[in-house]
């Protein structure tokens, strides 16, 4: 592994859901500036340790360090307050609300008591232009009249919005025709380029290969291996993917 | 190039906005793509009127019944208007009435039995309101039980708790103040400034937001717009208020009444401050979050039960205000007060008016408008002479076809993408 003090840094992270042991001792290292492949087949953990990493589902042990210092993330306040924002699959976009009042949703901008809708309503267009998007004319238009890749773009620059250092993914481009996935695929490296973290959820391995840094393979609630994209081949991750063992020594 | 074709397409639009019929326009293409706002509700009350002046001229139209209809609703609708806040977020309480019935019980029996001074025992039922309100509110929010089980269990309780508070007498008078409050007029000139004053307020405060966003470089209301909308708002006030300072007793020479009814002023004042709390704070944002998508508000960090507690007591408290307006208008509390059809009317007028049962749509604005349409038909059927009976059925027939017009819109809107 290479460049840079990690992000964040998560040691032996338990989950349980009564009698389910959801997490089993989890290892996972982010860095600024790189895409964090998170891939493993359904069940294995994935939507568990994001809802735990952005304190929706706090982990019940282990260490969780964020820019180098232990934290302790319980709710999704404390993550918003270190700068991690998670897309999430549904995307937890409210259909009856503008983009506006989505990309600021439970943050809402208030000048003297009353919510200051100008400021968010410049600071969203401006977020969207930094992003280079052109796909949304109005950012007055409800949500529920957006295709999928809008919604999804709401949903990252809404992620963005807040100087944010971590952003997670999970599976962005699932519902996305080829066009769009290109799109978010191109926002998404972007974000990195930007400096930073991203964690990237994913079944589609031409995906990952394609726009990610790092590849972190979770089988079972357990980290199988977490290695760079360059120094592995899509059938070796596969192989981890089904049966939880990377057949060589570049396991990180 | 394509910013420099959505440039173009903006100054284009700007200037097919600038002309009355680009308004028009602008609005049958909103109306088209299911989003009907309160427009039904609009229309059904000016049919509703042309119907009942062409039955009864000689009595419908008259301004005595004019400002009777504003004082008979003026409970139920602003029971309508805590109900909103409640059904916002997809949720129902169906003890409002006997909220506002058993608040103001407790209102009268302190002011009469207990000689408490007005402007505390108006607090208490107040209180009691709010108290009602929290205990639903903790136990939908906290349990997880149905709101519709919950308050379905506080409206049978809380009938009891009202009879328990009126006692064998079987009524309680609600003393002098309080009745003046739901039959008193404002003297006519002080009706006047109210509504030049409302007026202003409204144009400077729209022309100013309006200057503001221009200068942020934002989408604005076109001028025309403004103007339009400022003096519509004018006219229909200025006639309001004009009937209403005709002298409208049957025996002037013995009772005069002339003046825009206390009830009215009430009346829009809860509109304007509960408008201004779900429109334009922080909290009312989250309100309508909460309704659109409960789970991506908890993501987003907003504290749901806070929110739902916060509405049932805010809707309680409301309803409690009702019970005021509907103890002053019948002279005391009694075995039922707040019952009867008062509960299933305020659900009726908040619907009626276009908020959605199914959370995350709706306006306070919209209870007083569907309020109306309960009150012109309740009041014009009366007139007719129509027994009970008929008045019912009519009256669910107008709920019915409110509630198809929102779930025709509803489905329009998912079609076109509107909501």
């Amino acid at each position: 592994m290479s460049s840079g003090e990690p992000l964040l840094e998560l040691r032996g992270v338990q989950k349980s859901f009564g009698a389910v042991h959801v997490l089993q001792g989890v290892d996972l290292t982010v860095r600024p500036g790189r895409v964090t492949a998170l891939v493993g087949d359904n069940g294995a953990g994935k939507s568990t340790l994001i809802k735990g990493i952005a304190g929706i589902h706090p982990f019940d042990e282990g260490d969780y360090a964020f820019e180098g210092g232990a934290v302790h993330v319980k709710s999704p306040r404390d993550s918003n307050a270190l700068g991690i924002e998670v897309v999430y699959q549904d995307l937890a976009l409210c259909d009856n609300l503008d983009v506006v009042h989505n990309m600021f949703l439970g943050r809402e901008l208030t000048k003297n008591g009353v919510v200051d809708e100008d400021t968010m309503e410049a600071r969203a267009r401006e977020t969207l232009d930094g992003l280079s998007v052109r796909t949304l004319t109005s950012v007055r238009t409800h949500v529920a009249a957006l295709s999928g890749g809008q919604r999804q773009t709401v949903a990252i620059a809404r992620a963005v919005l807040w100087n944010s250092r971590l952003v997670i993914l999970d599976e962005p481009t699932a519902a996305l025709g080829v066009a769009q996935t290109e799109q978010v695929l191109k926002l998404v490296r972007r974000l990195a380029d930007r400096g930073l973290g991203v964690v990237l959820i994913s079944h589609n391995l031409n995906e990952v290969f394609q726009v990610a840094d790092d590849i972190a393979v979770l089988y079972l609630g357990q980290m199988v291996a977490q290695v760079e994209a360059s120094t592995t081949s899509r059938e070796r991750v596969v192989a981890a993917i089904t049966t939880g063992k990377l057949n060589e020594g570049d396991a990180a | 190039m394509s910013v420099a074709t959505e440039e173009i397409h903006d100054t284009q639009d700007a200037r097919s906005r600038a002309t009355v019929r680009g308004l028009a326009k602008e609005y049958l293409a909103k109306l088209r793509g299911g989003d009907v706002g309160s427009l039904p509700a609009i229309l059904g009350l000016v049919a509703l009127v042309i119907a009942f002046s062409a039955l009864r001229p000689e009595t419908f139209t008259k301004a005595f019944n004019f400002g009777n209809l504003i004082q008979q609703s003026a409970g139920v609708t602003i029971i309508a208007m805590g109900m909103v806040f409640v059904l916002l977020l997809g949720e129902i309480d169906l003890s409002a009435g006997y909220t506002a019935g058993t608040s103001a019980g407790v209102m009268c029996l302190l002011l009469i039995e207990h000689g408490w001074p007005v402007a505390l025992a108006i607090l208490a039922c107040l209180v009691t309101g709010a108290v009602i309100g929290t205990c639903i509110g903790l136990i939908v929010s906290r349990l997880g039980i149905p709101s519709f089980v919950v308050t379905l269990a506080a409206f049978l309780g809380l009938q009891g708790v009202m009879l328990t508070i009126i006692g064998e007498k079987g009524s309680i008078d609600s003393g002098e103040f309080v009745a003046k409050l739901n039959s008193e007029n404002l003297p006519v000139w002080l009706g006047w400034v109210v509504a030049v004053v409302l007026v202003a307020l409204y144009a400077a405060a729209t022309f100013r937001a309006n200057r503001r966003r221009r200068r942020h470089g934002l989408n604005s209301q076109p001028t025309l717009l403004w103007a339009l909308k400022s003096g519509f708002l004018a006219v229909i006030v200025g006639l309001i208020v004009f009937y209403l300072s005709v002298e409208r007793s049957p025996n002037a020479h013995i009772k005069s009444i002339k003046g825009v009814p206390i009830a009215l002023l009430i009346l829009v004042g809860l509109t304007l401050v509960l408008g201004a709390l779900l429109s334009r704070t922080k909290w009312g944002s989250h309100v309508y979050a909460v309704g659109g998508n409960a789970e991506a508000a908890r993501r987003a960090g907003i504290n749901v039960p806070m929110i739902q507690l916060t509405c049932f007591m805010l809707s309680s408290t409301v309803a409690a205000v009702g019970g005021i307006m509907l103890v002053s208008y019948s002279g005391g509390v009694n075995n039922v007060t707040g019952g009867t059809t008062i509960l299933l009317y305020a659900v009726g007028a908040a619907v009626i008016g276009g908020t959605s049962l199914f959370g995350g749509k709706g306006r306070v604005v919209d209870a007083l408008i569907g309020g109306t349409v309960v009150a012109v038909i309740a009041n014009g059927m009366g007139l007719l002479n129509q027994p009970d009976s008929r008045k019912y059925i009519v009256t669910g027939l107008v709920l019915l076809v409110a509630a198809s017009v929102d779930a025709i819109s509803r489905r329009r809107a998912a079609a076109t993408g509107r909501v």
